[in-house]
């Protein structure tokens, strides 16, 4: 494939969005949109010279309220194989630093042209917030408990590599669901395609009202054993140290106990089932280091497969401007 | 000043159990005479209303208006004038202000601003604990013959029950309401909306119904206990209205208020991350919807008060965890609260009482007979057009509070008069007087 050809042959109005703030209003459709975009980008990937010109004279903005290696790494990698100008706002030491709201320093990214601008942030809801008062995209790198959609559509790519068809298959997460913004699109993203979830925490770390039609269905299952039987798809997240300081948890040692993927556990799971993490690991807590490192484990396949998906949406994103 | 003539409009004044086609005249800030037939007068300027309702003048119980302290988000001059135009005409002030009202100076200074440059009448309300901080009573006596009509340390609740339980009882001497924001403080840290499966898919923090049953079910204990006078301000889930109820029938004495923003609008609304829905309690369900105009309609709730807590934009042009709590509600509770009365949920007399006759029974009769077209009364009257549609443009608002998540929203009844003391303070450009 030649560097011209890159152009999906689905049709684009199939996608629909200028911005990219979750998972919960992507159709199945789009997401099948992206894992053939981003197969195309892998190809590039895997070229001597990894680059070609999709967004060339394009400004893209990374703009991180909350520090973060590998989503930042990885779509700042991503948008120079595209191409595309890109530049950093260091909250830490820019006026942001200084006090300026995000309404205005939002205001100062549209006035310097930024096309796209990759935003995390603590609060929840503040990338769709800042889709009021910019004209660029915005593609939400994480914003507090809500959403980390770019993650979740690394992971689902990494299963569809694994896999011939997502339909019917039964994943598991395990962890501190309540808290966590990759859980929360993942499980939008699963049941979209079509994929059982199974959920297993403790209770408490458990989001409250589950059940309601206005949520995807899905199972809970408070053991892990149980819950992992059959499984095809493992994902443990990380767990935050805070949260026994919070009383949400008796103790570490208790959650390692009760919840730690470790190898004897994971054998309830299907011979073929994929073990995944968003990173970063906390081994010998949330996930034992021989299960990390085993032979089940995508966890470096969902880092590498994390640039490609990138760059698919910043392509598909900029297809959207011109329309 | 001529006497005017309210002519031919619907008089509806539950307190007198008056529906009727009929006239109204107002002499020396007065109501002078009440009627089917016009007065034997000859000399008065005439409103004609036929085809609109009149009413006692709007009482509020629950509103803040910022003075002293936050003048950047309203005044007294600016909130009264707001409260005219949503058909009030008088407002009960809470004391979360900077400084707080725990001293009589303070009562002093709301009284003087609102007699200089008020639009309506201004009663405050003064704080449970110095300072609110929860600690030590206020000296009551001293603000109740300052005249304010009730204790309130709103916006934050009074966490100890000890402290609760001397309020009840030391407010006794005064009959005067304590008024509690009732929120259990640990199951709310940090909480943003009302939690449950919205909460849950906006991955914002949580504000369970249970934090402000725990604290309605402890206050009506409590009050059961000391015998005191207990209001609850702005009840927002089912439970609590069932908890109310049971105390009604055990005799306790409690009365409670809920607001036009919780009786028609869900925590739905949240969604898209509004920050103008951002609002302490918080925007609850359907079924609580439904369960607090059962508790209008049976009488466990006794009133509607807005809770009108304007912000500037700039206070609410943030991250929704940043922004503070509150609507601006004065100038648009009629409008909304008709809606109820269209839809069949509530009778048009139900809500003019939980307007009007029923807050004037907590305030009492220390400041004139109100909530009432008696004759002898106060002229403070609100006439509005029940049919009459419009939308909400808060370019319009007088209050300097453009916090609605109501902008925009079309809305079938609207304020056409407001008359305070006898003085028109609020009308439409479509009013006219005609001089005879």
């Amino acid at each position: 494939m030649r560097a011209t050809q890159t152009k999906p042959t689905v049709s684009e109005t199939i996608w629909q969005h200028h911005h990219v703030l979750d998972l919960d209003d992507f159709t199945r459709e789009e997401i099948e949109l992206v894992f053939q975009t981003t197969k195309a980008m892998k190809e590039i990937l895997s070229r001597p010279i990894k680059q070609v010109p999709a967004l060339r004279g394009k400004t893209l903005i990374t703009l991180f309220y909350e520090p973060s290696t590998r989503t930042r790494l990885s779509f700042e990698l991503a948008a120079k194989y595209l191409s595309a100008d890109m530049v950093n706002l260091n909250t830490q030491i820019s006026s942001v630093a200084k006090g300026e709201s995000l309404v205005d320093t939002l205001g100062t990214l549209q006035a310097l042209g930024a096309d796209i601008v990759i935003m995390r942030h603590p609060s929840s809801g503040a990338p769709s917030i800042a889709t009021r008062f910019i004209g660029a995209s915005i593609v939400n790198a994480g914003d507090g408990w809500h959403a980390h959609p770019t993650q979740a559509l690394l992971d689902l790519y990494t299963i569809h590599e694994h896999k011939q068809s997502l339909k019917g298959l039964k994943a598991v997460i395990i962890g501190d669901i309540m808290h966590s913004r990759v859980a929360r699109s993942n499980i939008w993203g699963l049941t979209t395609m079509g994929i059982g979830v199974t959920l297993c925490s403790p209770p408490t770390l458990l989001p409250i009202g589950l059940g309601d039609q206005r949520l995807p269905p899905v199972r809970t299952e408070p053991d892990i054993e149980r819950a992992l039987d059959g499984a095809d798809i493992v994902m443990t997240l990380r767990l935050q140290r805070e949260r026994q300081r919070s009383g949400l948890l008796p103790s570490i040692r208790e959650y390692i106990n009760l919840y730690q993927l470790n190898k004897s556990r994971l054998a309830k799971a299907k011979p073929d089932a994929l073990v995944l993490h968003p990173g970063p690991v906390n081994e010998g807590i949330e996930i034992s280091p021989a299960v990390a490192h085993g032979a089940q484990s995508v966890i470096n396949e969902q880092v590498t497969n994390g640039v490609a998906v990138r760059m698919a949406l910043l392509y598909l994103i900029t297809g959207s401007q011109k329309q | 000043m001529k006497p005017l003539l309210i002519q031919n409009g619907r008089i509806i004044d539950p307190g007198q159990g008056i529906d009727m086609t009929g006239n109204l005249l107002i002499a020396e800030g007065k109501i002078s005479w009440l009627g089917k037939e016009p007065p034997a007068q000859a000399e008065y300027a005439i409103l004609n209303t036929k085809g609109l309702i009149v009413c006692p003048g709007l009482i509020d119980l629950h509103c803040h208006l910022r003075q002293p302290g936050d003048e950047e988000k309203e005044t007294i001059a600016t909130g009264t004038r707001a409260a005219a135009r949503g058909g009030f005409t008088t407002v009960c002030c809470m004391p979360n202000t900077n400084p707080p009202l725990d001293n009589q100076t303070a009562i002093e200074f709301i009284k003087s601003k609102a007699a200089a440059e008020g639009a309506v009448r201004v009663l405050p309300i003064g704080c449970i604990s110095k300072g609110r901080k929860g600690e030590e009573l206020c000296e009551m006596g001293e603000l109740a013959s300052g005249g304010v009509i009730g204790f309130s340390d709103d916006g934050a609740p009074v966490a100890s029950a000890y402290l609760m339980r001397q309020a009840l009882d030391y407010s006794r001497a005064f009959d005067l309401p304590i008024i509690d924001h009732c929120e259990e403080k640990t199951l709310t840290e940090g909480g943003q909306m009302n939690e449950g499966a919205i909460s849950t898919k906006l991955g914002l923090r949580g504000i369970p119904a249970a934090a402000e049953e725990i604290a309605v079910a402890r206050d009506l204990a409590l009050a059961e206990l000391t015998g005191g006078r207990l209001h609850i301000a702005h009840v927002s889930t089912g439970g609590s209205v069932e908890l109310i109820r049971r105390a009604k029938e055990k005799g306790i004495k409690v009365t409670a208020e809920v607001t036009p923003h919780h009786l028609t609008l869900t925590e739905e609304r949240v969604l898209g991350y509004d920050t103008n829905t951002k609002v302490n309690p918080p925007l609850r369900t359907r079924e609580d919807i439904k369960a607090l105009i059962q508790g209008l309609n049976d009488n466990t709730i006794d009133i509607i008060a807005t809770d009108h807590a304007p912000h500037t934009e700039a206070d609410k042009l943030c991250e929704f965890d940043l922004a503070p709590f509150g609507i601006s509600g004065l100038e648009t509770a009629l409008g909304s609260l008709m809606g109820l009365v269209h839809e069949g949920e509530i009778k048009l007399a139900t809500l003019i009482a939980r307007l009007t006759h029923e807050p004037a029974k907590i305030i009492g009769d220390s400041y004139g007979k109100l909530g009432t077209l008696a004759v002898g009364a106060p002229a403070d009257i609100t006439i509005f057009d029940p049919n009459l549609e419009w939308v909400v443009n808060t370019n319009d608002f007088a209050s300097k509070g453009k916090n609605t998540p109501l902008a925009g929203e079309r809305f079938r009844g609207r304020v056409m008069a407001t008359i305070y003391g006898g003085k028109l303070v609020y009308q439409d450009s479509s009013i006219k007087i005609k001089e005879s």
